[in-house]
């Protein structure tokens, strides 16, 4: 008897406890909103509000202040609704999206098999589905470039710890590599793929050299620093790489010495007798950068169960318990360095050769950053976690082509988002590469380092 | 020689300029250990700001230069230092003692964001503004050659110094700075002993940018023409300055940014004007290698 | 009898203005295990880290001897040299392990170099993995000879970092031993572990020593371990060897006494007079 009393009482006591502070948080969501929004309108005061204009004589100015009214609104119904659904302690949405992106990570991590072997099969029969055309074939084939990137640098980054923000730099030494070898020397695609990315290796290798030694964040800055000074030795190099102006007519790949021409001796379609069509050549580079990704995942996945590979993962844990192993870091540091840049070195190789077309501009810090944001969105050293990202960024990218110059805005912002609500990655656990007993369980990430960079 | 001299007068102007910007990357990493990588764009939002409301008030009649500088100055402190507030706020803070690399890549997110916001607000056309303060003084006449010392130089100069008076003022005898330095040292220990870290680490951002917003001023009033990317090679510049005197350093963010500014300066006076962002991102590589912690910077002992 | 392991030879360490150690020599001899004691800020640190590579000594020798009479003088050598070529293996104060890693995994890395070499660098093996594998079931083998011994068979798959304390220090030293040294040195391994922990401790360094036949240098705060099972004693005090001598003498080596307990030096002799009877 006193017992039910009690419940009762303490539902009523919960229940009013419940009540109080829902009315409160909404008067309390309503200030905040309010001063959130008028921080917004004074940040947007002086640059939405007003726009320079050029005109004859100097800069003119156009006001436009029902801007900010706009940034007002849209900031502080956007903090209310935040508050009220989202940053709320039982609020109910944070934590489905929670679960469900942690039981995905989860479900994906030990079926990474599986669910690499379903992606792998589809990627082969993409190209032939019924709803493929030639936009959707273009995107697939710019999603795979940025996939065999992001695993590329998923070795440096992911795997050794080193934090490499000049990437781009080994991504425009394979380009130009390709480009001036096959142009000067008249090599063919195939014969270069390898020499641009030992080339693009061993450029990794001198600028590892010197900076390896160097702590996380300085890492960061030096390699950033390097990716520009090649950007600017390519913009202004004229006699060898055309300056601003770039490379034109690099030679498109061949099918075992067939070319892909509507006229011409050799052709691809006359060979084989078909009509011709320029859906062939796309087909072609789609079935090139599919294998060459294959070929990444395949080198980077075994090398990372291998001896080297372990001793980057070690060396990201603790380089000082390394040392002590007899473990030289230097070496360590730079064949991750090397293998790196090699990949890079291929995917610019196929970039120029699908382009036909290279400049500078291709290789600002922008790419390098872009395919950092996949590594690390995707999950440190998670091959499966970086395709998934390569594909919701680079596909997402695509989608939004329509609102142009707003798409590298909400880029930014999506790095922003994500990253606040998933530091760690969409899947962030971490699989052992060798096991002892029958059961193979992954390692949450809460265990695993960061590394040094 | 007459030639040496004006470079050098060009070199610490500019170099004042980079000065002013590395303070904020050096009080942000020294106080919680991350590269603020849109703190170039704090500075390329301050510029624009400065040429907004340079170009209102020029609208609205008010002609008086001095009057017109103090209200930019102070417009634009005002409103840079909420958008370093709010980055700190939006990016930074809800990723502290998580994940290392989380912050950066916010940064680096929030400086895309930054750069594309102003061109799409602004245009990404170059925005260029005719000399406001002009004349100097003629400090040497050899051959035809002339030395000038123009009042524009004088006042970054001056303002600069000033500046870095009242901040170290700041760090050195406020409250505020003892919390700042506190935390630096310490962040958890600061905590218990009842400073507001969080309020803290705010002021600091706050701060920077205040100094990046005066620097984006004067950077509007010494070439007259700026565009939404001048940030991130500014950015890149004032890290390497602050790196240079030691990162945590104020006197050595100070110093790597003169000195920066003239080696930007004379590499472009001496060699190739193509190559000057080459020899201050070489230098940044070669200090790094050879002397991590800096010139002014306490050298660290690793810990085994 | 043959040649010492290690001997060090009037080795002296400056950082800064600090004299970190004193014109110290001492040798360890093959098949023993030797004890370096003293009290907090002694030195003891500062002599293992110059031992293994991690800090250069100012002056001083330091020479290694394997029993077919080949010589490494360590004060030359990188740190990860020391532990590749001269075969000298170490431990830490504060333990570390990769803990993202699992137990296994620790014990791998160990082998790095052997498996290295049999992988071709890991580059041959990428796409001829046969006979690596094989080299790679010899060093799961070792591995779990050594998970055997310390007692971590079961928890081979776990990450390191979510072991119980003791056991991160148990696999510490079988991540050590996995290097194949013929010097291990260990810093302050019963640190932290209950008293039941640290007389397993006591088995597994006795047996190491005795049945894997390996030398053991140990810096050790709790005397209950030092005392019981080492051969030989290195006292040091404000890094200058005080005493040495066997766990008896150095028991009643007024000095010591007095470096413990805090004495002066004037006072030692005082003291030495008062324990004088004891021993």
């Amino acid at each position: 008897m006193s017992d039910t009393t009690a419940t009762a009482t303490t539902t009523a006591t919960a229940a009013q406890g419940r009540r109080t502070p829902r009315r409160s948080l909404v008067a309390q969501a309503l200030q905040e909103s309010f001063f959130a929004g008028l921080l917004a309108a004074v940040l947007a005061s002086f640059i939405l509000g007003v726009k320079t204009v050029d005109a004859p004589g100097g800069l003119q100015l156009q006001y436009r202040w029902h801007w900010v009214l706009y940034a007002f609104a849209i900031v502080s119904v956007g903090r209310f609704l935040l508050i009220l659904f989202w940053w709320r302690r039982d609020a109910k949405l944070p934590a489905v999206l929670g679960a469900a992106s942690a039981g995905a990570g989860r479900a994906i991590a030990p079926l990474g098999k599986w669910v690499g072997l379903a992606l792998v099969a589809f990627a082969f029969i993409f190209p032939f589905m019924p709803f493929t055309g030639r936009y959707e074939l273009d995107i697939a084939i710019l999603v795979l470039t940025y996939v065999l990137l992001g695993w590329g640098l998923n070795v440096v980054v992911g795997y050794a710890g080193l934090l490499d923000l000049g990437y781009v730099a080994f991504y425009a030494v394979g380009a130009y590599s390709y480009a001036l070898l096959a142009k000067t020397f008249g090599l063919g695609f195939w014969t270069v793929l390898p020499l641009a990315g030992i080339l693009a290796a061993i450029w990794g290798m001198i600028l590892g050299f010197p900076v390896l030694r160097l702590r996380g964040d300085y890492l960061a800055i030096v390699t950033l620093a390097f990716g520009e000074i090649i950007r600017v030795v390519l913009l202004n190099w004229q006699s060898v790489t055309g300056g601003p102006d770039g490379i034109t007519g690099i030679p498109r790949p061949t099918f075992f010495g067939l070319e892909f021409k509507r006229f011409g001796e050799n052709t691809f379609h006359e060979f084989f007798g078909l009509e011709y069509s320029p859906m062939h050549r796309l087909y072609f580079l789609y079935f090139i950068i599919l294998v060459l990704a294959m070929i990444t995942f395949f080198v980077t996945n075994r090398l990372r169960r291998l001896p080297v590979g372990r001793a980057w993962e070690a060396m990201r844990e603790d380089e000082i318990a390394c040392r002590s192993l007899g473990i030289n870091p230097t070496n360590t540091k730079l064949t991750a360095f090397a293998i790196g840049a090699f990949f890079g070195g291929l995917g610019g190789s196929f970039f120029a050769t699908r382009q036909g077309f290279i400049s500078p501009e291709s290789f600002t810090f922008i790419e390098s950053a872009i395919i950092l944001a996949i590594v690390v969105l995707g999950g440190l050293g998670s091959q499966i976690g970086v395709a998934i990202a390569a594909i919701v960024m680079i596909g997402g990218f695509e989608v939004f082509r329509g609102l142009e110059e707003y798409r590298m805005l909400l880029f930014g912002l999506l790095m922003v988002v994500i990253m606040v609500w998933k530091p760690r990655g969409l899947v962030s656990t971490r699989m052992p590469t060798i096991f002892l007993g029958k059961e193979k369980k992954a390692i949450s990430s809460d265990y695993v380092g960061e590394g040094s960079g | 020689m007459e030639y040496f001299l004006q470079q050098l007068i060009n070199g610490l102007t500019l170099g004042s300029i980079y000065g002013l910007i590395a303070i904020g990357y050096t009080m942000v990493y020294g106080i919680i250990g991350m590269i603020n990588f849109a703190h170039g764009d704090i500075f390329m939002i301050g510029a624009f700001i400065s040429l907004i409301v340079f170009l209102i008030l020029i609208g609205l009649g008010v002609t008086w230069i001095p009057l017109v500088l103090l209200i930019v100055l102070l417009v634009a402190m005002l409103i840079t230092s909420a958008y370093g507030w709010t980055v700190e706020r939006l990016a930074y803070r809800p990723l502290r003692g998580s994940f290392r690399l989380a912050p950066l890549i916010t940064a680096i997110g929030m400086s895309i964001f930054l750069q594309n916001y102003v061109q799409i607000a602004q245009g990404a056309r170059v925005k260029s503004l005719p000399p406001v303060i002009t004349g100097g003084y003629t400090l040497m006449e050899v051959d035809g050659f002339t030395v000038q010392l123009s009042n524009i130089q004088i006042i970054i100069m001056l303002v600069t110094v000033v500046l870095m008076g009242i901040f170290a003022w700041i760090i050195a005898k406020t409250p505020l700075g003892r919390s700042m330095r506190a935390t630096e040292q310490d962040s958890t220990m600061a905590a218990l002993l009842g400073i507001n870290v969080d309020r803290t680490i705010s002021l600091t951002f706050v701060i920077g940018a205040a100094l990046a917003s005066v620097a984006g001023l004067m950077f509007v009033l010494y070439y007259g023409v700026i565009d939404f990317y001048i940030g991130f090679i500014a950015g890149i510049k004032a890290f390497t300055a602050a790196v240079l005197g030691g990162i945590g350093s104020l006197p050595g963010a100070m110093l790597g940014g003169l000195i920066i500014g003239l080696i930007e300066t004379f590499w472009s006076a001496y060699f190739t004007i193509e190559y000057k962002d080459v020899a201050a991102f070489s230098i940044l590589a070669i200090v790094l290698i050879f002397l991590p912690s800096g010139l002014l910077g306490k050298p660290s002992v690793e810990k085994v | 009898m043959s040649r010492p392991i290690l001997s060090v030879e009037h080795m002296t360490m400056r950082f800064g203005g600090l004299l970190a150690i004193d014109d110290l020599s001492f040798v360890a001899e093959r098949g023993r295990i030797t004890a370096i004691i003293g009290p907090n800020g002694a030195g003891k640190t500062t002599v293992f880290n110059c031992i293994t590579g991690f800090y250069k000594p100012t002056t001083g020798r330091i020479t290694l001897t394997h029993e077919n009479g080949e010589t490494f003088l360590l004060e030359r050598l990188d740190d990860f040299r020391i532990t590749h070529h001269a075969k000298v293996a170490r431990t830490f104060q504060n333990i570390r392990l990769f803990g993202g890693m699992t137990v296994l995994e620790n014990l791998m890395v160990a082998q790095h170099n052997m498996l290295m070499r049999a992988s071709g660098f890991s580059l041959a093996a990428v796409f001829w993995p046969r006979g690596y594998r094989r080299k790679e079931n010899e060093a799961v083998d070792l591995a779990r000879y050594w998970l055997d011994k310390t007692g971590l068979l079961d928890r081979a798959d776990e990450p390191a970092a979510s072991l119980p304390y003791g056991a991160q220090r148990r696999l510490e030293i079988a991540r050590a031993m996995c290097t194949r040294p013929v010097l291990l040195c260990l810093d302050e391994p019963a640190a932290g572990l209950n008293p039941r922990e640290s007389a397993e401790l006591n088995e597994l360094l006795m047996s190491i020593r005795d049945d894997d036949g390996i030398s053991i240098l140990l810096i050790e705060h709790d005397m209950g371990v030092v005392m019981k099972i080492s051969d030989h004693i290195v006292v040091l005090d404000y890094g200058r060897k005080i005493a040495e001598g066997t766990p008896q003498e150095v028991r009643n080596d007024p000095a010591v006494i007095a470096a413990y307990l805090g004495v002066a030096d004037e006072e030692v002799e005082q003291v030495e007079q008062e324990v004088g009877g004891a021993s």
